[in-house]
């Protein structure tokens, strides 16, 4: 179970046994429109407010994810969300419709790893026959939250990267067919110092490369092993940043492996800046198109390293440094 | 016709002072506004923002620097008035008609209006 200092490998791997991606108007604009479920035309989804569209992508996610596998959500022995909505509300609020035993979970856009290696643990070690793992984001909630309203017109430096609007779900059990979760590092709390909202892929990149290191050293692999490895949401600038600091601690992951959520969701021409960010980033990606494309037999084995900046609006209001964390699964076929 | 160039450049280069600010400063968009308001309520009080208005008319009457002159002019106006007391009763003078309308045009576009995100 333990294998080093922070990594899990999973003694029989738990099998997602189905995933579901939700995603708004401009995600089904995107690179990846086909990888997800469900996508929606309007930014408000037939509801009153961002934050309530929100929790109901969050629920379809969920849904989609049970009625794919034929399993009904009373046999779900636990629920495991987070989002970047203050106090976890679009999680909470949609475990409320759920109503299956909840542990809400905060790690920012690192959510999803941690969701999905908290559940395969639940699973591996006996503690669960099945767990739903999800996380969302919205692009209008968000950007409300943690900037500016997007009415307010700030302007942004090229650094900044696009909130996706989505879900992404995946249900774990103990046996069945799907990819396998193998193995799971926890990453550490790394602050460089930034302290810039607008630049959070600079900030979370030595988290990247902390938690791989790590994985790398705990498994005792190269990055040979994997097909692909796969970031979560460091943008252009951040993934570039992660890629150099590699390569400098030694771990050279060749380019062509080494790819992030936030590039691969969009289309170049797509005005997103750096590229896309927020919980449902590698959620959706990871829970739709590269799953997807572990069932189609194109990736054997992968690893994900989910990234989050783990600032609120106040300690950025207050000035504090940015702290962030990473977290990896690796999922075979 | 040199008028509307001279209010052109001079505009334009209060704008350029604002995206400096942002982009070297790492201001943000209301800590450059703000400094923008205070740099022309200095301006005014030492008298030199009105002679800016004349040189260069919309160019300087219209960015945001132009308020924080309104501000001290109807201050100073009304204390040469009522006394020291006017500097209170008349900062919102002059710039009363702008403060109104923004708070009343804001409300009914958002009676009206909904976010788009």
């Amino acid at each position: 179970m333990l294998q080093g200092h922070q990594s899990w490998v999973f003694k029989t791997p738990p099998a997602v046994l189905s995933s579901a991606a939700v995603g708004g108007p401009f995600e089904a604009r995107g690179a990846l429109a086909e990888d997800f479920d469900l996508l929606h035309d309007d930014l408000y989804m037939g509801e009153s407010s961002f934050e309530k569209a929100e929790r109901k992508m969050l629920e379809e996610a969920c849904s989609k994810a049970l009625e794919k596998a034929g399993r009904k959500k009373e046999e779900v022995n636990f629920f495991l969300s987070g989002d970047l909505i203050n106090q976890i509300i679009s999680s909470s609020f949609a475990a409320r419709t759920l109503s299956i035993p909840y542990l809400g979970i905060f790690a920012a856009c690192s959510s999803s790893m941690e969701g999905l290696a908290l559940a395969s643990l639940l699973v591996d070690s006996g503690a669960a026959q099945l767990a739903l793992t999800a996380t969302s984001s919205h692009n209008g909630a968000v950007e409300k939250q943690f900037r500016y309203p997007t009415e307010y017109g700030a302007q942004k430096p090229p650094t900044a990267q696009w909130t996706v609007t989505g879900a992404g779900a995946a249900l774990i059990g103990r046996e069945g067919a799907g990819p396998k979760i193998t193995a799971a590092t926890i990453g550490r709390v790394v602050d460089m110092g930034i302290s810039d909202p607008y630049n959070l892929g600079t900030a979370m990149a030595p988290a990247a490369v902390d938690t791989l290191q790590a994985h790398f050293r705990d498994l005792g692999f190269d990055p040979s092993r994997y097909d692909l490895i796969v970031t979560g949401d460091l943008g252009r600038v951040g993934h570039q940043i992660a890629y150099d600091l590699l390569i400098k601690k030694g771990l050279e992951i060749p380019a062509d492996k080494f790819v992030d959520c936030g590039l691969l969701i969009y289309r170049e021409e797509q005005p997103v800046m750096a590229g896309g960010s927020g919980c449902a980033c590698s959620a959706t990606v990871t829970y739709g198109h590269l799953f997807n494309r572990l069932r189609r037999g194109e990736l054997q084995r992968l690893l994900v390293v989910a990234t989050g900046a783990l600032l609120s609006p106040l300690s950025y209001q207050q000035k504090e440094s940015i702290p962030c964390i990473a977290h990896a699964v690796a999922i075979e076929s | 016709m040199i008028k509307f160039l001279l209010a052109f450049i001079v505009g334009g280069l209060i704008c350029v002072i604002g995206q400096i600010l942002m982009d070297l400063f790492k201001m943000t968009p209301a800590h450059m506004t703000v400094t923008l308001v205070v740099a022309g309520a200095i301006l005014g009080g030492l008298g030199l923002y009105e002679p800016l208005i004349e040189f260069a008319g919309a160019g300087a009457s219209v960015p945001i620097s132009s308020f924080g002159n309104s501000l001290v002019k109807g201050a100073l106006a009304e204390a040469e008035r009522t006394g020291i007391v006017g500097v209170l009763t008349g900062i919102f003078e002059v710039t009363s008609a702008g403060i109104s309308a923004a708070i009343i045009f804001a409300f009914l576009a958002a009676l009206i209006f909904k976010a788009k995100g």
